[in-house]
């Protein structure tokens, strides 16, 4: 059984239709690619699964296990085992490192945490008590984003654009954690237009206008988007 | 009931048992116990309704250990006054632990007059915090008037978190000579048909003098909040910034007035405020790392308030 199926999914807001039929199928202990130029709808599609404000009004259908998670809130689907790191990370005024990433997940111990803000290359003495705030670089919010997933230990993880803003060494540990995350059961999906990020899935969708263009293993899709995906008017706005 | 109960409640049984501490505990307009460190002055009368304390820290003086208030009343119904006259020397330090405890008040007052003025070249760290019963049943008049010498610090945390808030109306002036520095927060979380009205004001009178207000309000049910913070800047190289944030859920109301005035060419003030309902990318993403709307909604507000 796949661990996420989608079916015919369309997503129209204000008039201009977002996501237009799209189907697509996920196993489990797999790392997946949704890769296009800006604009397309792969941040639309990651936000309609994790199924967030604006993104429940949906034609179609989600499978999380066979079941449809279509009726249910961000909430409930969180705790399927499905979670979403934004793009732009929210930033919290007070709410310690160690706070966020031990309430993200079961019964985390202080030593947990600190294993884990290892395995995302930051220094527990250092980090643990600043607060998820403002503070905090582009790249250490992105590491402290992931640490708290790593804590939830989920089964389906939507990484939007995680290089965004960082630098290269950051973007290695990152990497790390993606391959901890995967070898501890997690499915991931990682939204991008990088190469760099691409190269680190194992199969991939590209998509276009709305809609999935093209699947297959990551060479191939790699290889498609760079030689053919040249910059178009495709603004998701496909006609009727 | 005793003043233990007031001791029990601010948590700070183990600190009146510290001799290098210095502490005072006033049960309604009775002082209940007092102790002094060298440096420190500390004389009390009886009012009508209340106290009045003249302390003064000498010249010269470093005090390591924080001095510990306990204003409380465990009447239910009662009015407490408090005037405080409060001399920092020059080249001195302090910190004041205010523990405002009113566990069982159903019609209670309490006011509070200060007048303080921190020497040049001395520190003043002054943190107040309230416990109040849940009955909503008590009014907060806190007033202060604070001078800041040359090359002086401040920094006032007042906290109400613990119990309702009842009303509070609050009123800090400070004046900032030249090279101080003013650092004034508020943090209150109000609830029921509490009333919140802040009014804080900085004059940055000295050269590159420096001030920042921030106040921090979380208003729920059909409680409100009325903020004015005005910062004022006269002198060269005076900067300045104001930073409200107010979080309203239910029926609550909240008013954010920053006032940033600016008369000197040299000088410059920013302010910043936000008023509303909890951000929306906050909640959702705390609610995708397994959180209930309702307990991602209490993080961030007791994050906000911490």
């Amino acid at each position: 059984m796949a661990l996420l199926e989608i079916k015919n999914l369309s997503l129209q807001v204000n008039g201009n239709k977002l996501l237009n039929n799209i189907s697509l199928s996920l196993k489990k202990r797999m790392v997946y690619a949704i890769v296009g130029p800006n604009g397309v709808g792969k941040t639309t599609l990651g936000n309609t699964i994790m199924g967030l404000e604006g993104y429940r009004d949906f034609k179609g259908d989600i499978l999380f296990k066979g079941k449809s998670i279509k009726d249910l809130d961000i909430y409930e689907r969180s705790l399927k085992g499905i979670t979403l790191s934004w793009q732009e990370p929210a930033r919290f005024e007070g709410i310690s490192i160690e706070k966020y990433i031990s309430s993200s997940g079961k019964d985390i111990s202080s030593d947990e945490v600190s294993e884990i803000l290892k395995d995302v290359g930051m220094s527990p003495e250092n980090y643990r008590k600043r607060a998820v705030d403002k503070s905090l670089s582009g790249g250490e919010r992105k590491k402290v984003e992931l640490a708290s997933i790593l804590s939830m230990k989920p089964e389906l993880v939507i990484l939007d654009e995680l290089d965004s803003g960082i630098d290269m060494d950051t973007i290695e540990n990152i990497f790390k954690a993606v391959n901890y995350l995967k070898s501890n059961g997690s499915t991931i999906i990682l939204i991008t237009h990088s190469q760099a990020v691409l190269k680190q899935a194992e199969y991939a969708f590209l998509m276009c206008h709305g809609m999935i263009l093209k699947e297959g293993k990551t060479p191939v899709i790699s290889k498609y988007f760079s030689n053919k995906c040249l910059p178009c008017d495709h603004k998701n706005e496909p006609e009727e | 009931m005793g003043p233990e109960i007031l001791i029990e409640k601010a948590g700070i049984s183990q600190v009146l048992n510290d001799e290098k501490s210095a502490s005072l505990i006033i049960n309604k307009d009775r002082v209940t116990s007092k102790k002094t460190v060298p440096g420190l002055v500390v004389d009390t009368e009886n009012i009508k309704d209340g106290i009045k304390i003249n302390m003064t820290l000498k010249n010269n003086t470093i005090i390591d250990r924080p001095v510990h208030l306990c204003f409380g009343v465990t009447d239910k119904k009662a009015v407490q006054i408090i005037k405080l006259n409060l001399e920092i020397g020059k080249n001195s330090s302090m910190s004041v632990y205010s523990h405002c405890v009113f566990p069982f008040a159903e019609d209670v007052t309490h006011a509070m007059d200060a007048t303080i003025k921190v020497g040049a070249n001395s520190k003043y760290e002054y943190l107040e915090r309230h416990i109040h019963s849940e009955e909503g049943g008590i009014k907060v008049i806190p007033k202060a008037t604070v001078a800041l010498e040359k090359n002086s610090r401040y920094k006032s945390e007042f906290e109400l978190m613990q119990g309702r808030v009842g009303r509070i109306d609050m009123d800090y002036q400070v004046f900032s000579k030249s090279y101080s520095v003013m650092d004034m927060s508020v943090r209150i979380n109000g609830r029921g048909n509490d009333i919140i009205n802040i009014k804080e004001s900085g004059n940055l009178i000295g050269e590159y003098s420096k001030g920042v207000l921030t106040s921090r309000i979380a208003v729920r049910d059909n409680a409100s909040a009325n903020i004015y913070n005005k910062l004022i800047a006269t002198a060269d190289y005076a900067r300045g910034h104001v930073d409200c944030k107010e979080i309203v859920r239910d029926n609550a109301t909240a008013n954010a007035v920053p006032i940033v005035e600016v008369r000197n060419p040299r000088a410059h003030i920013t302010h910043e405020a936000s008023i509303g309902s909890v951000d929306s990318k906050e909640l959702q993403t705390l609610m995708s790392r397994g959180h209930s709307e309702e307990k991602a909604v209490e993080l961030i507000i007791e994050g906000l308030l911490s």
